[in-house]
């Protein structure tokens, strides 16, 4: 691991300033923010991130869940991962993020995770984690190791002919179905960004995964008031039945109303470069009768613009089914 | 910015030499002792608790957050301890297996890995034990399958995993 200077941030304004002096917040960042550590620390022994200075937020006030008055939750982003999944208001009213949370990581790891530092956890693509190959993300202009290569677990949604790294986060699905909205705080000043619109696909600059700038911290995460008359699912499919990432998920809030449906979010995870919404999905579902062919009709749509690698194409038909069971729990009655 | 109490370089040192002088002063409270330390920021929870407090009960075993070796509490949690920096850890509860219990007052998770067998090589049990002991104080449901899927951070190559679950279940039913 490279040497750094470590400080701790006093405020919100103290973390922006220390952040500022990089270069970029994106791959190659010299300040880098730490409050679980469990991604950056990890990155950091692999030598893929090297900081200069490493700034300590973890004793600033953004560890609190705050139900607003307009009905909005509030997440700080420093709001444990644990504490998240197992809070009162999250379980009973936003189900879809406490389930997808709990089929994250350990124990252990979500004492420790954040919600803003999950919502920005990297790929777990093998050539990204290894200076000694090419990679795109890594290493803009290098080459992508990935296609062509040991691609089983990589994107077959979203993806570029440079980079078809998987965005690895369980959370980030649910909170794309909720609608959730990132609070940021920069040097200049405060802004509000969508989910849908805070990440980006790889294109030709896959080192930039995000709209962060430098300076610019997360601050919270708001969730719209609770979906009413909704069942929330989230559904993930993996090697192993625990402590594993996802092959392929999904995240669905459906309301039924006289048999159709009246109300569809439908996202999913291990297969895209980023959460994603599939508003492919959710156009073949409206008004259409809660039934397996129409499950079915709205799997295919969302899979069509699907690109497989040389070892991922089962990911096409499991994504599907996926999709299939979930909206099969989901208004299963 | 609260400055750390030693100076810590905005630029990284040119040569290891000078990366040895970069040390920052913390103070632990490590099962119950306070303990001031000079260290280097890059070092790791574990690696504070095992190479400079000389506590060897914490094992590396991936030191990359994927078998849960180094499972320590940190104010009462379980965390990885090594993907946490040691220097972020001023004034806090940190608990090892050295801690839990110790000769003939073992906590009752020690005392029931004893009485199922709940291990065969023992390298990963510290991490086992603390992971259990944690889980006590969680939610976490009835089931022989619920036990499974909380300590599922903790592998165990040598496969111990039914005994592991009978001896949790076990010290879960006398509470």
């Amino acid at each position: 691991m490279e040497m750094f200077a470590f400080s701790e941030a006093a405020g919100v304004e103290d973390a922006i300033r220390a952040g500022a002096e990089s270069g970029t917040a994106q791959q190659g960042a010299r300040v880098r923010f730490v409050a679980g550590g469990t991604t950056l620390l990890d990155l950091m022994k692999l030598d893929v991130e090297r900081p200069l200075a490493v700034v300590d937020i973890n004793g600033l006030p953004l560890d609190t869940v705050t139900k607003l008055t307009d009905g909005r939750l509030k997440i700080g982003a420093l709001v444990r991962n644990s504490d998240l999944a197992y809070h009162p208001d999250v379980r009973s009213n936003y189900a879809v993020l406490s389930q997808a949370l709990l089929s994250g990581a350990s124990a252990q790891l979500r004492n420790m995770a954040t919600t803003g530092g999950n919502l920005l956890q990297r790929t777990r693509c093998m050539y990204f984690r290894n200076r000694a190959l090419p990679c795109n993300k890594r290493e803009p202009g290098s080459g992508c190791s990935a296609i062509e290569g040991e691609n089983r677990s990589l994107a077959i949604l979203g993806t570029s002919a440079h980079c078809i790294a998987t965005n690895p986060s369980d959370m980030n699905v649910a909170l794309t179905a909720l609608g959730a909205v990132i609070q940021i705080e920069g040097t200049a000043g405060k802004r509000e960004v969508p989910i849908e619109a805070f990440f980006f696909e790889p294109g030709d600059t896959p080192e930039r995964e995000n709209v962060l700038d430098p300076g610019d911290l997360v601050t919270s995460v708001t969730l719209p008031p609770p979906p009413q008359n909704c069942s929330q699912v989230y559904l993930k499919l993996r090697d192993r039945a625990s402590y594993e990432f996802a092959l392929a998920s999904a995240a669905i809030v459906a309301s039924v109303d006289n048999g159709t449906f009246s109300y569809i979010r439908v996202a999913l995870g291990g297969v895209a470069s980023k959460p994603w919404r599939s508003l492919e999905a959710e156009e073949q579902l409206y008004d259409q009768p809660v039934d397996e062919a129409s499950f079915r009709r709205a799997a295919d749509a969302a899979l069509a613009g699907a690109r497989p690698q040389s070892r991922n194409g089962f990911k096409i038909e499991l994504a599907k089914r996926c999709i299939v069971h979930a909206l099969g729990v989901a208004t299963a009655s | 910015m609260r400055p750390t109490e030693v100076f810590a370089p905005a630029e990284p040192p040119a040569d290891g030499q000078s990366a040895r002088k970069n040390q920052l002063a913390v103070t632990l409270r490590v099962n119950g002792e306070s303990v001031a330390l000079q260290i280097d920021p890059r070092t790791t929870l574990l690696d504070c608790l095992r190479e400079t407090m000389r506590l060897t009960g914490t094992k590396k075993g991936c030191d990359h957050g994927q078998c849960g070796a180094c499972t320590v509490h940190v104010n009462g949690r379980r965390v990885n301890s090594c993907l946490t920096f040691a220097v972020m850890h001023q004034g806090d509860d940190i608990t090892t297996i050295e801690g839990l219990g110790r000769p003939g007052s073992l906590h009752p998770v020690q005392a029931a890995f004893l009485e199922h067998d709940a291990y065969q090589c023992g390298y990963c049990t510290p991490g086992q034990i603390m992971s259990a002991a944690a889980l006590l104080e969680e939610p976490c449901g009835a089931t022989d399958a619920d036990v499974k899927e909380a300590m599922s951070g903790n592998i165990c190559r040598c496969g111990a995993y039914p005994n592991i679950v009978s001896a949790i279940q076990d010290v879960r039913s006398e509470r």
